[in-house]
């Protein structure tokens, strides 16, 4: 197991390095510099800045000096936002971004399991039939559908819920992104559990189970269902992505002070350093989830061995 | 050569008329969904729209017209309404629709073409080179795509054939899984042997007799990565990133839709369900393919 571990770990660190690699000479290959104002600098100030980045370096030495940087944990300064290091705009903003991603993906899980379930006891009957018709309009209606249907619906012209804004985290503040965040999730896990479901219920130790005389909720509830979700468990590197990618436009929408809105506006204002850290962290968190999830899977499933 | 094939045709005709061949039983399968049947008649007649409306339509996708600001739907001789430079909805909207589908497509085949030959070579050919190709569709896969997605826009500005290449090189690695599991099951088989001892090298072996073979599961997929490319780019679009004003595609205008939705709910509300009707058809009929194709997997 640790041994294990330490491989997948050891197999992380080029994955990573490729990941900054491409993202550095991408960056840099943009036309326009994060230095661009309005008025342009004087020749003098505009080398005095670069500078004091180290940007008057050439490119291959700005490279080692980032990497080096990065082995050190250090992410550098950020080149718009003055005063703030990049790992200070993870760390102020972050915990927004999770917060969301987590109540999204824990919703998602108990309401997506318990419609799989509901479909595949009644498969190819009415019950079955609507909870796949939702789950088919989960994947095809976009979070930025949706999030700007409920917040014209419920926010705007029912005013039960504010339209936009974070409010320290209030709950009504909450609802409405996380509702946004989970429905696609809600309609994947479904048909990801129905379909363990359909298949486990059509096993023999299922037979043996209904054989002995156990009353269907207890084999459904302890012996089918946590074979079903085993499936699940490797969703979990996935949904992260698609959280992620979520949280771009949940954050854009209802105006939140999450990680997720910083990487668009860096990307385009050439925060080099910025747009790095964001790519290196969310990277880094994938594949830890990834490797989490195959840890997990493990654990769970007597059957698989890892090698 | 010629009298090969025409033996060859002769002989898959006498097969069509005598039995019901694979597809034949497929193709009956797939005609016997009902949801697969609507969304093929959906589908059809949007690009039918998509490919002729904006010539029918009395307006341009780009025609500026300051006396017909944020009309609501079915006035001033517009079905849809207008928007806030007062142009045409159903005319933006049919261009949207015709941008979208045609990034879909032509994405989608950008991914089959290198998913395909990937998955193939690495599934045939087998050993160190199959662990490589396969250790670097996952390392791949581990990546926060995304973000690459939106550097690339960034860092080459968006063009269109950008979007294009962009979307389909994040698209092919699932495509090149799936192919390479057919290969490995397809290539004991007893025709591949057969080419084998005939004296074909491998590379017309790949390309002549396995990769025909691999159809059915590509089929079903392609038709489940069309749609995802779509949501890919509205995506995009709505970030900004994607295709540019005054060029329309579906995220586009419902990200114009959606700043802009309590003066005029119709420019979210149209395009939006454009927008699912397109990627519901491509569902059903992916769906029911893999039902038609797969049965056991029902």
């Amino acid at each position: 197991m640790l041994q294990y571990i330490g491989r997948r770990l050891l197999v992380a660190i080029p994955t990573l390095f490729l990941v900054i690699t491409a993202a550095f000479f991408m960056m840099r290959a943009a036309p326009g510099s994060p230095f661009d104002m309005d008025r342009k600098l004087s020749p003098e100030i505009e080398a005095n800045v670069l500078a004091q980045y180290g940007m008057d370096k050439p490119l291959g030495q700005q490279y080692v000096d980032y990497l080096a940087g990065v082995v050190q944990g250090d992410l550098g300064p950020s080149l718009k936002y003055r005063d703030k290091t990049v790992l200070d705009i993870v760390k102020e903003n972050y915990p927004v971004s999770l917060r969301l991603g987590f109540f999204a993906i824990a919703i998602a899980s108990v309401i997506g399991v318990s419609l799989g379930v509901m479909a595949a006891l009644r498969q190819n009957r009415m019950t079955d039939n609507v909870v796949m018709t939702i789950a088919i309009l989960g994947v095809c209606i976009p979070t930025f559908v949706t999030a700007p249907l409920l917040v014209l619906g419920i926010a705007s012209k029912l005013g039960w819920l504010p339209t936009a804004g974070w409010n320290d985290g209030a709950l009504p503040n909450m609802v409405l992104p996380v509702v946004v965040l989970a429905l696609p999730q809600i309609a994947i896990i479904s048909r990801l559990t129905r379909a363990g479901m359909i298949e486990v219920l059509h096993s023999n130790y299922i037979r043996t189970a209904r054989a002995k005389g156990l009353p269907e909720w207890l084999i459904v509830r302890k012996h089918a269902l946590r074979a079903a979700i085993l499936p699940l468990v490797s969703y979990l590197g996935p949904a992260c992505a698609g959280l992620i990618t979520g949280s771009l436009v949940v954050e854009k929408i209802f105006n939140l002070p999450g990680l997720g809105k910083f990487f668009v506006i860096s990307a385009l204002q050439r925060d080099y350093t910025v747009v790095m850290g964001m790519v290196i962290f969310y990277a880094g968190l994938i594949l830890l989830l990834n490797l989490i999830a195959d840890l997990l899977y493990a654990v769970l499933d007597p059957r698989v061995r890892l090698a | 050569m010629t009298f090969a094939s025409a033996r060859a045709e002769t002989i898959t005709k006498a097969a069509a008329v005598r039995g019901r061949s694979l597809w034949e039983d497929a193709r009956r399968r797939l005609m016997r969904n009902r949801a697969a049947v609507t969304g093929m008649i959906v589908l059809g007649l949007l690009v039918v729209a998509a490919v002729v409306g904006p010539w029918l339509s009395p307006f341009t996708y780009d025609e500026v017209n300051k006396s017909d600001v944020w009309l609501p739907p079915l006035q001033g001789g517009h079905l849809m309404g207008s928007d806030a430079l007062g142009r045409d909805l159903l005319t933006r909207l049919l261009v949207g629709l015709r941008v979208s589908l045609a990034i879909g497509f032509v994405a989608t085949f950008v991914s089959l073409v290198i998913g395909v030959a990937w998955g193939a070579v690495a599934g045939y050919v087998g050993g160190k080179l199959d662990e490589v190709m396969m250790r670097f569709v996952d390392v791949l896969y581990s990546l926060p795509f995304i973000f690459f997605v939106i550097l690339l826009m960034v860092t080459f500005g968006s063009n269109i054939i950008l979007i294009f290449v962009a979307i389909g090189a994040v698209e092919w690695l699932t495509m090149s899984r799936i192919v390479r599991g057919q290969t490995l099951t397809l290539k004991n088989k007893e025709f591949v042997e057969a080419a084998r001892a005939a004296g074909l090298n491998r590379g017309a072996i790949i390309f002549r007799h396995i990769v025909p073979n691999l159809l059915g599961p590509v089929v079903v997929y392609v038709t489940l990565t069309i749609p995802a490319v779509i949501l890919a780019e509205s995506f995009l679009s709505f970030l900004g990133l994607g295709v540019q004003p005054p060029m329309a595609s579906l995220g586009a205008l419902i990200a114009g839709g959606a700043s802009d939705m309590e003066l005029a709910p119709w420019l979210l509300i149209f395009p939006s369900l454009v927008m699912v009707m397109t990627l519901m058809s491509f569902n059903f009929i992916g769906d029911g393919l893999r039902d038609a194709i797969d049965p056991k997997d029902r």
